[in-house]
């Protein structure tokens, strides 16, 4: 099929079906524990110059944990897609983690505006950018996930978005319709936060999807952090609630209160003043520095870090939050 | 001098542009005001979404993310990115509001960069989100931003979510939704529409003490004019007390 136009934008990673069933056909099926620490789980499966995506939705049940433990054990150089996101971006940006990025929403976060150090790293010209669109990359997961090398889509067309990405144009062989084929990506790792998983890494998850379904799917190598660890009995006593099987992944971290300072579905709702108080800090680049040496490198783990921020008192006022419970605003 | 601020007046416009039993996406901010309002005041079938999932929530408080908490709360479902932007392609949705840092007389938006160098931007801004998708599939697209002359611009730096392109029929041409496309702005001090033809963006009203130079002197490219110009409606009684007391008490977005 020939294409009508093409983007000038840099595909990251290979579309190629074949090339990713021979990946999978290596996969290990194996019901076996895959339960570890963060800490283990980014020595493993996050490699320098590796692709990585990240699950949920900029500062809602996103992997937090798994963010601060790629910028404390120094990965460089990797890819990554900026699918909506948001407070993990800057977590991100923090640490120069990515060279290349796929964009579809970064530097922002959302009513709270714009994140001065994301902004500075994203003007700097040490990253290489690829244009496209939230919807785009869901379908470039979603194609993943098939197992095919591309997804047709109705958006981008005639703007600059479509001309600075790597998607090309076609015509339907029913309709003559003109589409956006949407190339495949397959994230060589992943992260992504859910309710419950039990230590072979069946998951449940709450509230809203995103496109975690797909990035499981799609991605090589997956790392979940859940809230609780719950049994396989408990899976197998109504598998309708499951919604990653085992086999995508490969590491499984309890880390409860992993998504904050972000929202967690029916958890705990996100820590605004925390959030606000980074993207404060990160208008002086000295403060900044003192700042993530607290927060983040001088932390052994996810939980030091809460407890330098409120600890438990902090967590019980951001769930009265979350259920809107009386004087929860206070 | 009347008692409300630009960004009331902007709010209470956008959301008598919502009848009863349409359907839009949302982000957060002002846009959701709108709709919030719109359910509250006139449109009590307004079916509200959020590109991250929630569906036809009863929101309780103004979200931060359109991925929060708030657009689920008590929702009818809670989905994700390919149901929502899907039911937008299939032509389910009516409205979404959009903006960004620039605007052009065809209605395209930039929220991508300011400079020359995609590479190296001398300003970078978040890229398209969703809004390229929510242009690209919902009938009408609104649009609500304070005016001046530096947004309404000649030329926008870069086209990261489509209006009518470059006018006439280069938006059919491009292989775009037929029949989608943009439908109002609403700024501070008027509401435009697009001529039918040309697709050139056009006055149809001014606000309450502005003239047709002050919108003209604050937009960076001429502006066509509707016949008949009307002088928009400032906001009711209950429509501000809906707007401060239910949708916004902490003046988050309607500020002081």
């Amino acid at each position: 099929m020939e294409s009508i136009e093409q983007g000038i934008g840099k595909i990251f990673t290979d579309p190629d079906p074949d090339n990713a069933r021979a990946f999978f056909r290596t996969k290990s099926r194996k019901l076996e524990s895959k339960v570890m620490s963060v800490k283990e789980a980014v020595e493993k499966f996050v490699h320098d110059g590796d692709y990585l995506t990240l699950g949920g939705f900029g500062a809602n049940r996103v992997p937090i944990a798994v963010a601060h433990e790629i910028v404390r054990q120094g990965r460089k150089n990797m890819g990554f897609a900026g699918h909506t996101s948001t407070h993990d971006f800057q977590i991100l940006c923090a640490g120069e983690v990515f060279n290349r990025v796929d964009v579809a929403y970064i530097v922002g976060l959302e009513a709270r505006g714009l994140s001065p150090n994301a902004r500075r790293y994203m003007e700097s010209g040490k990253v290489e950018v690829s244009e496209w669109t939230n919807y785009s990359l869901s379908v470039r997961f979603k194609a993943a996930a098939a197992g095919v090398s591309f997804y047709p889509a109705r958006n981008m067309m005639g703007t600059d978005t479509f001309k600075y990405s790597g998607a090309k144009i076609i015509e339907c062989p029913f309709t003559g319709t003109r589409y956006v084929a949407q190339p495949a990506l397959y994230p060589d790792v992943s992260a992504i936060h859910v309710h419950e998983a039990d230590i072979y890494g069946n998951c449940r998850a709450r509230g809203i999807t995103v496109s975690d379904f797909d990035v499981a799917r799609a991605s090589k190598r997956l790392i979940i952090t859940c809230e609780r660890l719950i049994a396989n009995d408990e899976i197998r006593r109504d598998p309708s609630y499951t919604v990653i099987p085992y086999w995508c992944v490969d590491a499984v971290c309890e880390v409860p209160y992993g998504s904050y300072p972000g929202n967690m579905y029916a958890e705990y709702f996100s820590d605004e003043e925390h959030i606000r108080e980074w993207m404060k800090t990160e208008e002086d680049p000295v403060e900044f520095k003192k700042f993530l040496e607290k927060n983040i490198y001088s932390c052994k783990d996810h939980f030091e870090y809460i407890e330098k921020n409120g600890g438990i008192n902090k967590l019980l006022k951001l769930r009265d939050k979350e259920f809107m419970f009386v004087k929860a605003r206070d | 001098m009347a008692d409300y601020n630009t960004m009331e007046l902007m709010i209470c416009t956008a959301a008598r542009e919502l009848e009863d039993g349409a359907s839009i996406v949302v982000g957060t901010g002002a846009p959701n005001a709108a709709a919030m309002l719109a359910q509250k005041a006139h449109s009590p079938n307004l079916v509200i979404l959020f590109e991250a999932g929630g569906a036809a929530p009863l929101i309780p408080e103004m979200p931060i993310s359109v991925g929060d908490s708030r657009t689920t709360w008590k929702a009818l479902m809670a989905s994700g990115m390919c149901e929502i932007m899907e039911t937008c392609c299939r032509g389910m949705i009516d409205y979404t509001f959009l903006g960004g840092a620039q605007i052009d007389m065809y209605g395209n938006l930039n929220s991508t960069r300011i400079g020359p160098d995609h590479q190296k931007p001398k300003v970078r801004f978040p890229g398209s989100g969703g809004a390229n998708d929510l242009a690209s599939f919902c009938w009408r697209m609104l649009v609500m931003t304070p005016q001046d002359s530096k947004r309404f611009a000649e030329k926008c730096q870069f086209i990261t979510t489509p209006g009518w392109l470059t006018g006439g029929d280069s938006r059919a041409k491009s292989g775009l939704p037929r029949g989608a496309g943009p439908y109002k702005i609403i700024t501070n001090m008027a509401v435009m529409d697009f001529e039918p033809e040309s697709k050139r963006m056009r006055i149809i009203g001014v606000n309450p003490g502005y003239s047709e130079k002050d919108v003209q002197d604050n937009c960076g490219f001429e502006l066509l004019k509707a016949k008949k110009i009307v002088e928009n409606k400032p906001p009711t009684a209950r429509e501000l007390s809906i707007l401060r007391d239910e949708i916004d008490p902490y003046r988050y977005v309607i500020g002081r």
